[in-house]
């Protein structure tokens, strides 16, 4: 199940940039900050994605890709179409998961220790920077336009498997997450344009 | 005249003394056994065993309030580490780790027995290539994680795969690493007695132990905080207990708040206690002679048999009194042919009870025609011989003659008792669809208040009220099994159709020996299984070499032991394994409990669920319907009693007939206890109260106790000059007062059973006095009047 939360919080990450963003607020606000209110202000994304996984224990990686959608402040889904469909919904805190004939549904309260996984795309989605600092120390680089942010998991549970997540991102658009494992493995999320709706 | 006297008195005496053995020798039960049939249907032989030992009937729910979250985690997981260590309980779960670990260990270790896509195929290279394809499948998924885990030794997905068909799990909810109710503001714990169900004592015993573990858990938390942590329990075990408590306080406190103000009333009455002493006599005679009689005809007698024992004082009391109050008359020759008549009209009445396949109700007819020859014998040998002591009661007339005057002032309004019969018919008629409760559940003695507290608690724990379970029994564990097994193809069918929720089986966690060692046989020895994963792996991105783990594993199964019971030891399974495969008195039976989609089946999915069980010949089943074969049996009592106690009704106007010798007469007599119980009955069915079985009781009741007041009414009639009419009446209504008042006692019970009867018998009495006073011939009031 904490492997189903994790690829979740992978998909969650898919929430670009849908409309245009409104102007960075001047003044003394840090960068950080200002992507943070500038990701809180938009409410809905949808977006293409591939990903890579990369595994110690197989000779290549493993690709797969679908289309990520985000609601604020705490739906997300991910629907994998390649190589095989399968359709996970984070919904107020309700993960359904559905492949082939299964449903599988369970409360996040239930997985304290998956909880992190989920929140630092739900967090970062909503720009809510006092949750992803309960569950990261979270590293902001770069400025508005161009912009990295690692989170490095506090939780022992977590750490013991999760070394550290990397979000990157344009203004208000998320571009790529990475979650690099602490046995080597590692998964890449690219994100693709705003599908229309 | 005094050596019989004397002799009576002796052979009174001896009588008690033999009564008293053997009441005190005999053997009590406050267990459901007053509910369940005496000679069973196959069903519902099923549905007995089920309550008496069944796996629902050792499951209780435990919840932890108050306080904080964490205050309640560490209770709830020091409260089940000392339920575990104790022997009373078989299982104790709240979601502790240590227990999930040794589960899912449990399930990884022996995935090659328990997995239903072990087969020779799937492991050809063809079956491996396909299931290790699978297996990347999930990798890439949302699932990838948890997989990747376990990939190099189970390659193929087994684990996964008994998790699926283990299905979905229903467990409640957790929260700081133990089970949580939906609110979030109560831990819980599942807990799993090891006595049978019918053994009421041990699971109080068990109840008890739940308390004082909590206890001690609360009072060792630091800073206090346990003082500030509430318990509740609910389950079957709890409910046993606490109708138990309740029927037994009941009983006890009826019966002494009865007899005190039976006993207020007739010395408010009489002014002279040894007159009131002698009252008891009969009554007290009645009782123990009631009890000695059902010891001796039952073996057993019933708590509730006790409770309706109160019901004796009603009547039994009424021949004193008649004694007392009338003792102008000549009380051998004027008024004891009277008590003889109307102690034997209720005699047939309560006879009428005896065949009832209710034991509660045999029990009941027993007690009571016992009780009433006793009270009457007495009452007529033993007590004449000593009320000369009774110096002077006081004289009634004159309230006796108040009341006839009364009576007669009520008269002209004769035809409308016509009327009242006309509206009480009419008022059946229009609620002639809903007259009857037909659930057994009209008679749980339980409190609402607990009842909904069970709901709750089921609700939030994930163990829902089981109504549905498929049985097959067979002589053998592995024949029991067996069926089990082929019983599963056709509901897993139901369960894809989405026509029930779910079900359980005995073999998701025990397969039979022979699927066991059909399964270790498909599993090929470790060089070939390597050199069929080298073909298998050619076009897949994974390095043999990273499945040595999953060789040795295959290689491990193949020449281990098969699985047995022994092997579930420790895990949660093991409770729900001992639960749904139970060896009885036949043999075996393998139980396959069904969870329903919603609230309940629909009756076309009844109907396939019935005809899926039934299909195979092979695997003879039946599915049983707890709650309607318990309805069912209760249905079955209700048209019994109504059947009986019109019979009882019939022995009675036959025996009135032939008494009386004359149909006039007999209409007096008869038609104010019908109309009497015609009036109760439209009452009820105007305040919406379904009538129980109990109510059907009382109505038998009004005709019996009723039929004395008639029969005084028709006797002074007959023969004013032998008899004082005023002091009838006046006898009559304190006859009448201390049924109403036993009766209305009766009515305050929280047990529905006496409750029902209590409230039936106590306006109907009085009606039935007052309707027999107006329907009596004129001869009575003007006899009255002149006296």
């Amino acid at each position: 199940m904490l492997a189903c939360l994790g690829a979740l919080a992978l998909a969650a990450a898919a929430a670009p940039a849908a409309d245009t963003p409104p102007p960075a607020p001047a003044g003394s606000t840090s960068a950080f900050d200002q992507v943070l209110q500038l990701l809180a202000a938009r409410r809905h994304g949808r977006v293409s994605y591939s990903e890579v996984q990369q595994m110690a224990m197989l000779e290549r990686p493993l690709s797969s890709s679908g289309e990520l959608v985000y609601q604020a402040p705490d739906h997300l889904e991910k629907r994998v179409l390649a190589p095989k469909p399968e359709t996970l919904i984070l919904d107020h805190g309700v993960l359904t998961a559905q492949r082939g004939q299964r449903t599988r549904v369970l409360s996040l309260r239930d997985y304290p220790q998956v909880v992190p996984f989920v929140e630092s795309i739900r967090a970062t989605l909503a720009g809510d920077r006092a949750a992803l600092e309960h569950y990261f120390r979270a590293q902001f680089e770069g400025d508005v336009d161009r912009w990295t942010l690692r989170l490095v998991p506090t939780d022992a549970s977590v750490a013991h498997t999760v070394q550290e997540i990397r979000i990157a991102g344009e203004r208000a658009a998320v571009l790529m997450v990475e979650i690099r494992l602490v046995d080597g493995d590692r998964s890449l999320v690219t994100l693709g344009p705003e599908i229309p709706p | 005249m005094s050596v019989p006297r004397h002799a009576a008195t002796l052979l009174w005496a001896l009588l008690v003394l033999a009564a008293s053995l053997v009441v005190a020798r005999a053997t009590y039960r406050t267990d459901l056994s007053a509910f369940l049939p005496r000679t069973p249907s196959p069903a519902q032989r099923l549905l007995v065993e089920q309550l008496r030992a069944g796996p629902f009937v050792h499951l209780i729910m435990v919840a932890i309030e108050g306080a904080d979250e964490r205050t309640r985690a560490a209770a709830s997981q020091q409260l089940a580490a000392r339920l575990r260590a104790a022997p009373a309980f078989s299982s104790v779960s709240n979601a502790d780790a240590a227990q999930l670990e040794r589960d899912r260990t449990f399930l990884f270790s022996h995935r090659y027995l328990l997995s239903a896509d072990v087969t020779p195929q799937r492991f050809t290279a063809g079956g491996l290539h396909q299931a290790i394809g699978d297996s990347l499948d999930a990798l890439a998924s949302p699932e990838g994680l948890l997989v990747k885990a376990l990939f190099p030794r189970d390659p193929t997905g087994e684990l996964l795969g008994i998790l699926d068909s283990l299905g979905q799990s229903q467990a409640p909810h957790t929260s700081a690493g133990v089970w949580i109710s939906p609110d979030g503001r109560r831990a819980l714990l599942l807990v799993q007695t090891r006595a049978a169900g019918s053994d009421t004592d041990a699971q109080q015993a068990a109840c008890e132990a739940i308390r004082r573990a909590f206890a001690q858990v609360a009072a060792a938390l630091p800073d206090a905080r346990g003082a500030r942590l509430g318990l509740l329990m609910s389950g079957p075990p709890v409910m046993a207990v606490t109708s138990r408590a309740i029927i037994k306080s009941e009983v006890v406190r009826l019966s002494l708040v009865s007899a005190a103000l039976v006993a207020l009333l007739l010395f408010a009455v009489y002014r002279s206690l040894p007159a009131l002493a002698l009252t008891l006599v009969p009554v007290a005679s009645g009782a123990l002679a009631g009890v000695a009689a059902v010891a001796l005809g039952f073996g057993a007698v019933h708590g509730i048999t006790l409770g309706f024992g109160v019901t004796l004082i009603g009547e039994a009391v009424d021949y004193s009194i008649y004694l007392f109050l009338q003792r102008g008359a000549q009380f051998r020759t004027g008024v004891w042919p009277t008590i003889r008549l109307g102690m034997l009209t209720s005699i047939c009445g309560f006879a009428a009870l005896l065949p009832s396949a209710f034991p509660g109700l045999a029990q009941l007819g027993l007690y009571s025609i016992a009780g009433l020859i006793a009270a009457a014998l007495v009452t007529r040998f033993v007590l004449p011989g000593w009320t000369e002591r009774v110096r002077s009661v006081r004289d009634l007339s004159r309230a006796g003659e108040a009341s006839a005057r009364a009576l007669a002032w009520l008269r002209p309004a004769r035809p409308a008792l016509a009327l009242v019969a006309l509206l009480a018919a009419g008022t059946l008629y229009a609620h002639r669809g809903a007259l009857f409760s037909h659930e057994l559940a009209s008679l749980n003695p339980v409190p609402l208040a607990d009842q909904r507290l069970d709901d709750e608690l089921r609700a939030a724990s994930g163990a829902p009220d089981v109504r549905y379970v498929v049985v097959t029994q067979a002589a053998g564990r592995e024949a029991a099994l067996a069926q089990a097994q082929r019983l599963e193809a056709p509901l897993e069918a139901l369960v894809a159709a989405g026509v029930i929720g779910s079900f359980e089986s005995p073999t998701r966690y025990l397969p039979t020996e022979a699927l066991q060692r059909q399964r270790r046989g498909s599993l090929p020895a470790a060089p070939e299984l390597r050199a069929r994963l080298a073909q298998a792996l050619a076009d897949l991105p994974v390095r043999p070499a990273v499945l040595e783990p999953f060789i040795a594993d295959v290689e491990a199964a193949r020449r281990g032991p098969l699985l047995s019971a022994a092997d579930l030891a420790g895990t949660s399974f093991a409770a729900a394994e001992d639960a749904l495969l139970v060896k009885d008195r036949g043999g075996w039976s393998a139980l396959l409990p069904v969870a329903v989609v919603g609230a309940d089946l629909s009756a076309a999915s009844l109907e396939r669920l019935r005809a899926a069980v039934s299909a195979d010949a092979q695997a003879p089943a039946a599915l049983l319907d707890l709650k309607g074969e318990a309805d069912r049996l209760y249905a079955g009592y209700l048209s019994a009693a109504l059947a009986l106690a019109l019979s009882g009704f019939a022995a009675i106007v036959l025996l009135l007939l032939v008494a009386l010798r004359s149909v006039a007469r007999l209409a007096r007599v008869v038609l104010p206890l019908a109309l009497a119980v015609l009036t109760v009955a439209a009452l009820f069915a105007a305040a919406h109260r379904e009538l129980t079985i109990l109510h059907v009781v009382g109505m038998l009741l009004i005709v019996a106790v009723g039929s004395n007041y008639a029969l005084f009414f028709d006797r002074a009639g007959e023969h004013p000059p032998a008899s004082s009419p005023a002091r009838t009446l006046a006898s009559l209504l304190v006859a009448n007062a201390a049924t109403v008042v036993t009766f209305g006692v009766l009515a305050s019970s929280r047990v529905p059973l006496l409750a029902d009867l209590g409230s039936t018998v106590a306006p109907g009495t009085l009606l039935a006095l007052l309707f027999a006073g107006l329907l009596a011939r004129q001869a009575a009031p003007r006899a009255a009047a002149g006296a």
